[in-house]
Parts: structure tokens; sequence; C-alpha cells
């Protein structure tokens, strides 16, 4: 590959993506930067999860560029290969291993290789044991180490998830609807950890809830119908008459 | 945390009741009196050593379906293709022994007026080629048939037709006789395995030990298989696909490894089971015997390994008792089994004994505390 030909850790260009003749993302451009947070606003069917989809390669967009560190082609790798560069994905509802412990769902998600020999002749080292009780640290779950991932509340979930995704140390971490189901005090302590997880890589979150946009205090980036509408701080976005319109309802 | 945990006590307790069928059964056999009530007449050690390959089988289904959550609905197939290399080879033993007396054709060939060997079946008279045929048709065909399914991304109920479609045309296949397999009547009329004359009871009793065996290192070989960090892919792979996709794993490679190995593992229960029955014919491609395999795990409990031992073992001890009492009834009974365990024993006999274990356990440990039904009564 020749020169980046941009400077953005990710870089969308003219991306569209129909299913039987809908437009799901209809000539979508975004950018986002290293170690740069951005919160993802549109009402439903505006195309979020879809561009989710394309960045993590579970769609392939019928047109446009998906560019990852400026040189890695997205749109033409599957989703194991976009994982080991570095973008890992949370669902909106938390999709955790359940019948397994908190420990081995870390386990799993850890940074290491991930073809099936090296796997079956694994062992456990004390580097592994190190980070994932540093994770766990992080998300809270220590006391929850080991019990199994189907046994924990739904905001427990929702930071296991995260802690996996942290695990596979992404350069960019999108982040699909994490306050969704969460009591006040989770939700203002994932705002927390969002944040710092953002001083260090880059993170896209999909979020509906206007005061959890708010408390992360980010560039907010509003779709409607396959791309963007409006683009800016909280505040610029919302008094955009379109988005009010379309969106936030006057 | 570091060290696995192959031999947990469910392993060891599995593993000694192998170990005392594979003394037990050959010491009732010849060391008891035949007038003896103890003493197990020849005919049972082969019918206990089929039960045995049975055994292999469901074990070989669960670690797909019940680690990976892959349903095979035609892994009789495996199973029958590793019976077919056993069973060419010991009709290459025979010899000029055979009806027609040609020393290298069997009678089958001779009868179609064949002239000369086929090229499949060069080699088959030599036993470690004809035992290495036994691992790599069965594996070949389940790399060859998941490169395609799983690479596609076929799962669910989809892929459990196309393996029912698959072992329903290989048996299409098998039943011409130009395949050059014995057509329907298939292989038979062998006379000795290793020079050993097949009929013999102390060949059978040696039979019966290595089918044990074979079980028991089967078993050890899946253990060691999911308990490791490769079983715990497999789990996720079971309960969460895309998630462990988004995680960097590729589905695919796991799921055609472990689809070969327990397609391998299907054949040599295929190769324990011809010599003992002393048949192989096209009818062990049925589809309906590929969705009894499916019933012996399920009654026996999936995913734990030593259910579907069980429940093979139980299950076909009940087929042959019901099938000598009242033959009519026996696909009935089978059926009705299937419905009872879905509906009430959905994690099989072995699931059930532990909750029952894990209850009675509770209520030694309490045993003052008052039953919430109790109270509700008084």
């Amino acid at each position: 590959m020749s020169a980046p030909i941009t400077p953005a850790l990710l870089y969308l260009d003219n991306v569209s993506v129909s299913f039987d003749g809908f437009r799901a993302l209809n000539a979508l451009s975004l950018a986002v930067d290293h170690a740069e947070m951005r919160a993802i606003i549109g009402p439903n069917g505006a195309g979020k999860t879809t561009m989710m989809d394309v960045i993590t390669g579970k769609t392939r967009p019928n047109e446009g560029t998906a560019l990852f560190e400026g040189t890695h082609d997205l749109t033409a790798l599957d989703e194991a290969a976009i994982a080991e560069l570095g973008i890992g994905r949370k669902f909106q509802t938390p999709t955790v291993f359940e019948m397994h412990n908190v420990e081995d769902n870390i386990l799993l998600a850890l940074k290491e290789d991930r073809s099936p020999f090296a796997t079956l002749l694994s062992r456990r080292t004390a580097r592994e044991r190190e980070r994932i009780d540093a994770l766990l640290e992080r998300v809270r779950l220590t006391g929850q180490r080991y019990r199994k991932a189907g046994e924990l509340s739904h905001g427990q979930k929702q930071w296991l998830e995260i802690g996996m995704l942290l695990a596979q140390q992404p350069k960019l971490l999108l982040i699909d609807e994490p306050a969704a189901g969460m009591t006040d005090q989770e939700t203002a302590d994932t705002a927390d950890l969002l944040r710092d997880i953002a001083r260090t890589q880059a993170v896209i979150v999909v979020e509906h809830d206007m005061t959890f946009v708010r408390d992360l205090d980010v560039k907010v980036t509003c779709l409607h119908e396959g791309s963007v509408l409006a683009e800016g701080t909280l505040d610029a976005v919302s008094a955009n008459e379109r988005v009010v319109e379309v969106y936030l309802g006057r | 945390m570091t060290k696995r945990t192959v031999l947990d006590r469910q392993s060891i307790v599995v593993l000694c009741l192998l170990a005392a069928a594979a003394i037990l059964v050959p010491v009732l056999n010849v060391a008891v009196d035949p007038g003896s009530p103890f003493h197990l007449s020849d005919h049972l050690v082969p019918l206990l050593g089929k039960y045995i390959s049975f055994a292999l089988l469901a074990l070989s289904v669960d670690l797909i379906w019940g680690f990976c959550g892959i349903l095979s609905l035609g892994h009789g197939a495996f199973f029958a293709l590793g019976g077919y290399a056993m069973g060419m080879y010991l009709m290459r033993q025979i010899g000029p022994r055979g009806v027609y007396a040609d020393p290298i054709l069997p009678d089958f060939m001779v009868f179609l007026n064949w002239k000369e060997l086929p090229w499949f079946w060069q080699g088959f008279d030599w036993f470690p080629f004809a035992m290495l045929m036994v691992l790599l048709v069965p594996g070949i065909l389940a790399f060859v048939f998941g490169w395609f399914a799983f690479r596609s991304r076929v799962t669910g109920v989809y892929l459990s037709i196309i393996t029912q479609a698959m072992t329903f045309a290989l048996m299409l296949a098998f039943f011409r006789n130009d395949m050059g397999f014995g057509g329907n009547n298939g292989l038979t009329d062998f006379k000795d395995i290793l020079g050993f004359p097949i009929q013999s009871s102390s060949t059978r009793i040696v039979l019966f030990v290595l089918s044990v065996a074979a079980l028991a290192g089967g078993y050890l070989l899946c253990r060691w298989v999911v308990t490791s960090k490769f079983g715990k892919v497999l789990v996720a792979v079971r309960d969460a696909e895309s998630r462990t996709r988004f995680l960097g794993y590729r589905v695919e490679h796991y799921k055609l490894a472990v689809f070969t190995l327990s397609a391998m593992l299907a054949g040599v229960a295929g190769a324990l089971y011809v010599p003992q029955v002393g048949i192989i014919n096209p009818s062990e491609f049925a589809p309906a015997n590929s969705i009894e395999i499916v019933i012996w795990v399920a009654v026996g409990g999936r995913g734990t390994l030593a259910g579907p031992i069980i429940g093979a073992l139980l299950v076909n001890a009940g087929k042959t008792w019901f099938t000598g009492m009242l033959p009519e009834f026996w696909l009935f009974a089978l059926g009705g089994l299937f419905v009872f365990v879905t509906l009430l024993m959905p994690r099989g006999i072995l699931g059930a004994a532990k909750d029952f274990w894990e209850w009675a356990r509770q209520r030694m440990r309490s045993p003052a505390a008052p039953e919430p039904v109790s109270q509700a009564a008084e």
C-alpha cells in the first residue's frame, strides 16, 4: 500500500449500503481520530447499527471507502481479521458467554493467538492472570470472578462486555447503547469509564440517552436516513433545525 | 488455575467403570463355570462390544453437539465409512476361502464378473493401511463437507438437514453394485482378523477389551479438548457465535477442526463395530440411524461426555430387550423416550441425577430448614 491517504484512525467516505432497495446507508462519510471519543445519535433506522456492521466487516458496502489507520481496507476483510486489526465491538444487548464464568469471558477476549492449534495447546500464564486481575478491577467485577456470566445483573453484563473489549486491546471501540437498561448511578459510572478509556483509545458510542451523551461531553454526529445530518458539539447539534425536526422533536 | 482439570471426579468414575468392565466381562465369560448364574454367555460378549462401540459414537456426537452446538444428523455416515474401511480389510483376509475361492477378489466381485481389484481396494490387505483409512476416510469427508458448510456459515437446522442429506446420498451410492462395496449385501462372511479367527470367543474378548480401551481413550481425548482454551472457544461459539467472531476468532476453523476430529472418532467406533457384528452394509447409512445417535446423547445428557456413554448403553440395552419382547413397539418406545426426555429431563439422565444429588445434599446440610411447601400447608 502507498502512503496513507488520511491521518484519521477510521475513515469512511461515501459509504452506501442497500438491502433489497432500502438504503440503510446513503453516502455516509465520517472520520474519527486516534484517541477521540465520538457520540453517534439519530432516530431508529438512521443507519447507526449498519454503520457498525460495515466497520466490523459484518456487512459489505455497495460502494464507498472504509479505511482503518489509513491503509487497511475494511471492506475487504472479515470480522475476525478486523478484530485482529484492533476494532472491538459491544452489542446493543449485552452479549457475553453466559455459560462461562467471568474470568473465562475475559480470558477468551485477551489479545493472544486465536488459531485453533494455539488455543488447544495454550496454558494460562502468570502474565495473563495479572491482566485478567487488572481488567476485572477496572470493570469492578473482581468479586464476581468465578460466577457464571449468565448470573450477572444486566449492568454487570454490560461492564463485563466492555471489559472483554478492553482485553482485546483495540485501537477503536464501537459501543452500542451502553446505558440502555442501566440505573442512573450505573449510567454515570459508565460515562466515567468510557471517558477514561478514551484517553488512550478511540471510542465510538451510539446512544439514545441524551443525558448520557451530555455527560460524555464529546463531539456528536447525528445520523438520519443513512447519512450525516449534523456534526459538532452537542449544543450546536441540538440547536440544528433539521436535528430538532427529525430526532429531538420540538 | 494454570492446571487443566482433565481428570475430574466424574472422569475418574467413568474410567474406573470402564476398567471394571474390561476386567469383569472376560472373567465372567472365561473363568466362571457355564452353569453358574454369573456366567456371561459367549453371544453376550460381542453384543456388549457393540454397545461400547455405539457409546464411542455417541461420545463423538456429543463433542460437536454438546460443546459446539453442531447438530449432525449424519454422523452414522462417518461411523459406516470407518466400518467399511475395516470391512475391506476383513474381506481381503478371506483370501481363497470364499465361495468362489478367488485368491484376490472378494466373492461379490467374482459374482459381478469383475476381473481385477478396483484401485480403491488396493492396500486394504495391509492392516496398518486399513487402520489409517479408518481415520482418514471419515476425516477427509468431514473436512471437505465442513469446509464448504462452515465457510458458507450454514448453521442450525439447515446444517442438520444437509448432514442428513449427506448420509442419505451415501446410502444410495453404497446400495449400487457398481460402487464396488458389495451393494445392498455389504461386506460379510469375515474369517479372521490379523490371523485370529473372528468367530472365536478369545478373539471376541480381545475385541471387547480393545473397544473399551478405545472408548476410554476417546473419552480422555474429548476431556482434554473440552477443558483446553480451545474447548472454551467451542462453548463460546455454541452460546454466542457472532460475539466469538467479533472477538477475532475464526469460528469456521474451530468448527471444522472439531467436526473432523469427531468424524474420526466415529470412524474408529465403526471399525470396532464391524468385526464384532460380522457385517457392514449400506443400511448403516440410513438417516434413522443417525437420528438414533442423537437420541442416545439427549437421553444421557448433552454436553457431559459421560452422559452420552450412559445413554448409548441404556438405549441399546433397551432396544435389545424390546425388540426381543415387543419388536413392533420399539420405534414407538424410542420416540416416546425422546419426547419424555426432551420435555421432562432436558439435561438428560446425568443432568437429572446431578440435580437430584445437589438437592439431596442441600437437604442433608440443613435438615432443620423448614420446607416452604409444608409451611404453606400448615
